[in-house]
């Protein structure tokens, strides 16, 4: 290549674009389905209102259904990279015929494991805390709307860089958090663990940034009169969770950052040569990493206080040990961190301190789970489909929590160890806990934002799908592990006799692939039928404030700001027979802005330099970001006024639409 | 005041605990490389190669920390003076701000440079590695600060001290001070006891 | 728009807090210097007097500089949690990295067994 050419194009050639058939297939496939769009979208003759009401907006009620597309179609490709894996591992077994090539393989098992966890789960919590949060406790935006652009903007950013590896170049083999000195530059040259670095680092700080959002939105922005042990359990457990990202982010932009210098710029932190020392990084990255775990179930937890409550018409037992048990498991999961590597060599008296805080964690969270059933106790309690991925989590997150008591053992533990055991019990925490918990907030909330509900009966289906799908995934998981299967192999000798359970997990995996078929029907059903299935603003005899909102909810949100009397503010008025006061005032709300849209562009591009070496975009891109930023943040003009009399017409229309 | 004017004040006050609190997740980042800085510096992580002992000039750094230090004092006068008016004041004790910082970057940059050009760069051993990162960091974020000041300064003299300009002026005097208290326990763990033999 | 401070607009007393921090930073920095440079100390005491001298000029700071005792209680509270949070890690960090010993290679198993005896009290 000559000098010019590498210039430009840094260590980027023709070779990056080609793939074997799989991965071309979904490379093209995706560059097909985003043709596809781009030219409904101009048939439809769309571009102006997805310009205005959706790309430029700093409604978070838009930008929580952004997060939501966002995370709903990653889970489509970390489902897709689940039935791989799990393929590979049956037709391998059976007849030793190589679906992936061990490589493929490899980067298979980082990608599912990088897109659920940060693309999926945390894409799903945003979209929670933007839909419900301000509703809940009776504001109208968060705090900095901007940076909720700005932040949400990044998510799709790093999405797009996890994604871009199917197109050119390759993705990282090294596992969902890339431990040097595999993921170094002597084991890992190429593109591919750069290509998760910067991809994770930039959604990264967007997370960050909504923590510090959502943190002073609860402490800033409740209604008068709320004060915090008035919250709803749901804003509490995103208030502790808020706490958390905001703490621990900091360390996985530090470890992130300590890699790439080592590939990038031939710095020693966690090399095996030049006193580097890569136990350093996986200190501090599962330092990070425990916290993570705890930050993605926490708001689960909070939308089962939700959902119990409402479904047994009752309020939430014990609400204030409610809230110290969210406080206590923030606080131990911040001392707990080494029990992910027990058997790497800390000797018996550390190990022993993080074995018992590990084991403490679990009475906390014991609490909980009694509370939430103490709550349905002498409740006239309806068994609708938010509820019933509640049943299904109490069933699989107990178990899964009596599997890490096990896990917590350090002796017990050097058996468990990377086996199948482990990677079983950290998928009935996470499907359990958090994705139970995200399918009931959407089946849950889904009325409040389109006035119409989901279908029943698909929704009872998919949840049967996926809990007997789960069990049947993950329990053979179990059994292997127990006999010795390490984890991320991609075939096990066929001598062992694991065949059977393997082709149990692959039934399992598609069993919860039709679980997700049924989702996806399920939306579709509903959204045909919407007139059928239609609604007022209170479906469920719920308790709290969102539900006193119009639905779906006006921009404006609140037409006056709510005062405050009590727990379960919207129940209460219901029982006293209040309304919202009707003096309207004018209200002022962020004007639209381009400037996250077109920081998440620049920093996808960044991403895109760094990966490749083209330095001179790095440059580009850094300053352009740095430009726009002063620009905006100098800009005093950026709020518009909705006047009360506007606000008295909606309102006037929302009640004959009503009536 | 009316509805409209407490929000406004609201908001500025929002800004400001939100800075704040933003800055408390920039000390959790300092802390991880604090970490990573006392793990390194050790007789392994030196690698043979020169130790703090060897290579730091804790003369010249003292003279680092006092130019950051005054620049701490005189942002303060000038936010100070911003607030009461006196705005020829304020710019003065400003723009002493900005060349204190600029000479604390440029003697940190004088520093990198020495030790790189003797062949001890951060290529050359975990430690180094640890130190041109930590204080490396504190570095960029000083320049970071250095550029918001200019904007500052411009926009300071541009809209004759407008009320939201020395709102502005209250969140970078925050941020400004804030590198100063970093760059303490930089001095007292790096240099001071970093380099002791 | 009525500027806040116009009452005391000639009060020194904000102004005689930013001299008191400065004074006060400045000798605390150069108190750190000297008994360094001097070796007024063993090592190990120096260590925690460094280290003393540098919370002192932390707590001047923030009391002189960023105010801290008045204002938003949440500036304190935050401050409080993460000084909580920075200690539990860097401390956890430094404690775990010295003990990472099991799988150290330049001694043999024999060798090894005999420091974890040793260290560990088993």
């Amino acid at each position: 290549m000559s000098d010019l050419q590498q210039f430009i194009f840094g260590r980027l050639t023709w070779q990056d674009f080609i793939h074997e058939p799989i991965m071309a297939g979904a490379g093209i496939g995706m560059i097909v389905a985003l043709i596809a769009l781009i030219g409904l979208v101009t048939y439809l003759k769309k571009w102006k209102w997805l310009w205005k009401n959706w790309l430029t907006t700093l409604d978070p009620k838009k930008i929580g259904v952004m997060y939501l597309i966002v995370s709903v179609i990653m889970l489509l490709r970390g489902g897709a990279d689940a039935l791989l894996v799990r393929a590979q591992q049956v037709v391998n077994n059976s007849n030793g015929v190589e679906l992936l090539n061990s490589d493929h393989f490899q980067q298979i098992f980082t990608a599912h494991g990088s897109i659920m966890i940060f693309f999926v789960a945390m894409g799903l919590i945003f979209a929670l805390f933007n839909m419900i949060v301000p509703q809940q406790i009776g504001a109208r935006d968060v705090a900095y709307p901007f940076l909720n652009s700005v932040s949400f903007w990044l998510f799709a950013a790093g999405m797009i860089l996890i994604n871009a590896p199917m197109i050119v170049g390759e993705f990282s083999t090294a596992g969902w958090l890339a431990y040097p000195p595999l993921s170094g530059l002597e084991y890992s040259p190429g593109v591919g663990v750069d290509y998760w670095i910067w991809s994770l680092q930039i959604a990264g700080i967007g997370s960050l940034l909504s923590g510090v959002n959502f943190f002073m939105t609860i402490i800033k922005m409740r209604a008068p009169g709320m004060k915090m042990m008035m919250m709803p359990i749901f804003t509490w457990s995103v208030f502790v969770t808020v706490l958390l990202i905001m703490t621990v982010f900091p360390i996985l932009t530090v470890s992130l950052g300590l890699l790439s210098l080592d590939r990038l710029m031939d710095m020693h932190f966690f090399t095996t040569d030049a006193g580097g020392n890569p136990m350093l990084y996986i200190n501090l990255i599962w330092a990070w990493g425990h916290p993570e775990v705890y930050i993605l179930v926490l708001p689960a937890f909070g939308v089962f206080s939700e959902v119990v409550s409402t479904f047994s018409s009752k309020k939430i037992f014990g609400y204030t040990s409610m809230v110290f048990a969210l406080i206590a498991i923030a606080f131990f999961s911040f001392v707990v961190w080494l029990h992910h590597f027990f058997t790497m060599g800390a000797g018996a008296n550390v190990n022993t301190f993080f074995g018992i805080t590990t084991m403490i964690i679990a009475i906390p969270t014991g609490v909980k789970v009694f509370n939430w059933i103490f709550t349905m106790y002498r409740g006239r309690v309806r068994f609708t489909t938010p509820m019933l991925w509640f049943m299904g989590f109490v069933v699989t997150f107990t178990i899964g929590g009596l599997t890490g008591v096990m896990l917590s053992v350090p002796p017990a533990d050097f058996q468990f160890h990377n086996s199948l055991f482990l990677v079983a019990h950290f998928h009935n925490m996470i499907i359990g806990g958090v994705v139970f918990g995200v399918f009931s907030a959407i089946t849950y909330w889904f009325p409040k934002f389109t006035g119409f509900k989901l279908h029943e009966g698909l929704g009872k289906a998919a949840f049967w799908c996926w809990l007997i799908g789960f069990i049947l995934a993950f329990g053979p998981l179990y059994i292997l592990g127990f006999m010795g299967a390490v984890r991320r192999l991609d075939h096990y000798d066929p001598s062992l006799g694991w065949e059977g359970l393997f082709i149990v997990a692959a039934v399992g995996v598609v069993t919860i692939g039709l679980g997700v078929a049924f989702q996806l029907l399920q939306v579709t059903v509903s959204i045909i039928n919407r007139k059928k299935y239609k609604v007022g603003p209170d479906p469920w005899g719920a308790r709290t404030l969102e539900w006193a909102t119009a639905t779906p909810p006006a921009e404006y949100v609140f037409a006056t700001t709510p005062q405050v009397k009590s727990r379960d503010e919207f129940w209460a008025m219901k029982q006293e027979g209040r309304s919202f006061s009707k003096k309207y005032e004018d209200v002022w709300l962020p004007k639209n802005s381009s400037v996250g849209l077109l920081i998440g562009l620049l920093a996808t591009g960044f991403g895109l330099a760094v990966v490749w070496h083209m330095w001179w975009a790095v440059l580009l891109t850094f300053v352009a970001i740095v430009v726009i930023l002063v620009i905006r943040l100098t800009n005093d003009d950026t709020e518009m006024k909705l006047s009360a009399e506007e606000i008295a017409r909606h309102e006037a229309a929302l009640q004959r639409r009503a009536a | 005041m009316t509805t409209r004017a407490k929000e406004i004040a609201e908001t500025q006050e929002r800004k400001s605990l939100g800075l704040w609190v933003y800055l408390m997740t920039d000390c959790m980042l300092f802390g991880a490389l604090f970490a990573t800085f006392a793990t390194l510096n050790t007789h392994v992580g030196v690698f043979g190669g020169p130790s703090g002992a060897d290579l730091f000039n804790l003369k010249f750094v003292l003279v680092e920390t006092m130019l950051l230090l005054t620049s701490s004092f005189t942002i303060g006068l000038a936010y100070l003076c911003a607030t009461r008016g006196f705005k020829a004041q304020s710019m003065f004790w400003l723009i002493s701000t900005f060349l204190l910082g600029a000479s604390f970057l440029a003697l940190e940059l004088w520093e990198f440079n020495q030790l790189a050009a003797e062949g001890h760069g951060w290529w050359s051993s975990a430690f180094l590695s640890a130190y041109f990162v930590l204080v490396g960091t504190h570095g960029a974020h000083i320049a970071v600060g250095l550029i918001w000041m200019a904007v500052v300064i411009f926009r300071l003299l541009q809209r004759n001290f407008k009320q939201t300009d020395v709102q502005r002026l209250s969140l970078l005097s925050l941020f400004w001070h804030f590198l100063d208290i970093i760059w303490i326990f930089i001095f007292s763990f790096v240099y001071l006891i970093g380099g002791m033999s | 728009m009525k500027k806040p401070q116009l009452e005391n607009r000639h009060s020194p007393a904000p102004f005689l807090a930013y001299i008191i921090g400065f004074v006060l930073s400045i000798v605390t920095t150069l108190a750190a210097y000297f008994i360094t440079v001097k070796r007024l100390w063993t090592a190990d005491a120096l260590i925690y007097i460094i280290l003393s001298l540098a919370v002192v000029q932390l707590i001047v700071q923030i009391v002189f500089f960023l105010h801290i005792g008045r204002g938003s209680r949440w500036k304190a509270i935050s401050f409080y949690f993460m000084l909580f949070v920075v200690l539990i890690i860097v401390i956890g960090t430094i404690w775990i990295m010295h003990n990472l010993n099991y799988n150290m290679m330049d001694m043999s198993p024999a060798e090894m067994k005999e420091y974890m005896h040793a260290n560990e009290g088993i």
